[in-house]
């Protein structure tokens, strides 16, 4: 092990940051939208709404995100009339490709988590509403959704250090995130061991503080359940 | 005149089933205005079920509902009428965790009955102090006791204005030493005249309060009758051995 090399590699991946994040926090906030969507879908109670959006998590959470990816960026563009309309604005950049292949993804996990959430909201509560004549979208803005986010947020958080991990992925299709960055370096110094033992601490790191700053949330927002002082 | 006699509750044949389970039979019950009743029977005899289907928690299978004047079918309209008529306290409370309890209060008063802000809150402190607790009013629910919380539900039903109040095991689910506290408010809002309907099984209260007794078993009303009458001279066998269980210690 070659400590200099490291040292060495690690500014070069840097450099590679700011695009890891523009790929985490652009398909965590498309991916979010989404799920809010598709869980809505799920859970209207009409069939012709719940069963496409069922189908897509089902599809989305059963392939590879590697394959989504490569899906994305080498199938999609065979299409001719794709060519031709507003997507290719963002599916002839290899950028545009990964974060909507990891959007479309984190979509499906994101709503599953959301589920879990809304299915936990006791009963009781939403009876109490309904007693008090509130509507159904009352109940679920103001009580639902919030204590469902409460419920599914350690969860949540554990999805965006699973999405983090998986923008390296986008080195696949010639993004130069940190990761393609390091391959880079590899190819140079013929030190893979060095350069990515150093990248795993730089995710490491990144993951610690999504870590921490999840838990503060939590902590923030949960304060209601504090139990009883005396 | 007649408006005062003619029933603000009533349920005429009313069934209810659960797939094959019959959890209310036949029931016939008519419930005047300003009066206390008490409902009690063995569990599973359907005293939840026929007070949850009075404001449509449950929805009947047969006969028919009609509170104050509308009809319960499937038209939302009526629903949304009766609901606004009646209150409803829950054996588990069921205050809303993630609001304080000033906000458990006047939540439904802003979005339903569209009251400004400051009237809302006067209304929630109102009936805070009604139930003797308005200094509680920033606090969240987990941080009451049961009693404490009890009480709240409470007052969060009356800032609805309801006509009708039902109440479902109300104290089912407390310590023994805070079931008074929340007898006493019931005591409290009997003493004003509000329409009151309880499953209970607290007999001190039933023969303190109540102007009629019911026992009901299997989902069917096995008799009816004053305080007095019900406890000293029951009808019924069945009615006669509940007592005999229940007000055994």
């Amino acid at each position: 092990m070659k400590v200099e090399i490291a040292l060495d590699a690690l500014p070069r991946m840097l450099a590679g940051i700011g695009l890891t994040f523009q790929l985490l926090l652009l398909a965590l906030g498309i991916g979010t939208a989404l799920a809010v969507l598709l869980l809505l879908m799920r859970i209207s109670g009409r069939w012709w709404l719940s069963l496409p959006a069922q189908a897509y998590c089902y599809v989305f959470r059963g392939t590879p995100i590697l394959v989504q990816i490569f899906i994305i960026y080498y199938g999609l563009p065979q299409f001719e009339w794709l060519r031709e309309s507003v997507l290719w604005v963002v599916l002839r950049d290899p950028f545009g490709c990964a974060v909507l292949a990891l959007a479309l993804n984190v979509g499906a996990y994101v709503t599953e988590i959301l589920r879990g959430g809304v299915l936990s909201v006791e009963r009781g509560l939403l009876e109490a509403g309904a007693a008090l004549g509130m509507s159904s979208t009352h109940r679920f803005v103001y009580i639902t959704a919030p204590l469902a986010v409460r419920i599914a947020l350690p969860a949540y958080g554990n999805e965006i250090i699973s999405l983090l991990k998986s923008t390296a992925l986008a080195s696949t299709i010639t993004l130069a995130d940190m990761t393609g960055i390091a391959r880079t370096v590899v190819a140079e110094t013929f030190a893979p061991y060095e350069v990515f033992i150093s990248l795993a601490l730089v995710y490491v790191s990144l993951a610690w503080l999504i870590q921490r700053s999840m838990h503060r949330v939590e902590a923030r927002i949960g304060r209601y359940a504090t139990r009883r002082a005396g | 005149m007649s408006t005062q006699t003619s029933p603000i509750i009533r349920l005429v044949s009313v069934g209810k089933r659960f797939g094959d389970f019959e959890a209310l039979v036949d029931v016939d019950l008519e419930v005047r205005p300003g009066e206390r009743i008490v409902i009690c029977g063995p569990s599973g005899s359907g005293k939840s079920t026929l007070i949850r289907c009075i404001n449509r928690m449950e929805k009947h299978t047969s006969g028919t509902i009609v509170v104050n004047g509308h009809e319960l079918t499937d038209d939302l309209r009526d629903i949304d009428a009766v609901r606004r008529e009646i209150g409803m306290v829950f054996q588990s409370f069921n205050l809303f965790p993630h609001m304080t309890v000033l906000r458990n209060l006047t939540i439904a008063q802003r979005l339903v009955r569209k009251t400004p802000k400051a009237e809302a809150e006067a209304v929630a402190m109102h009936f805070l102090e009604r139930v003797r607790i308005p200094e509680q009013a920033a606090k969240y629910p987990a941080q009451l006791s049961g009693g404490q919380q009890q009480r709240v539900a409470i007052a969060r039903a009356l800032c609805m204005k309801p006509r009708i109040m039902l109440f479902d095991e109300p104290t089912s689910a407390l310590d023994p030493e805070m079931i008074s506290e929340v007898l006493e408010v019931m005591v409290d809002l009997a003493g004003d005249g509000m329409t009151m309907v309880c499953v209970t099984h607290e007999m001190g209260f039933a023969r303190s309060v109540a102007d009629r007794v019911i026992f009901m078993d299997r989902g069917r009303l096995v008799e009816q009758a004053d305080p007095e009458t019900f406890f000293t001279r029951p009808q019924n066998e069945r009615t006669a051995l509940f007592l005999r269980q229940i007000l055994r210690h």
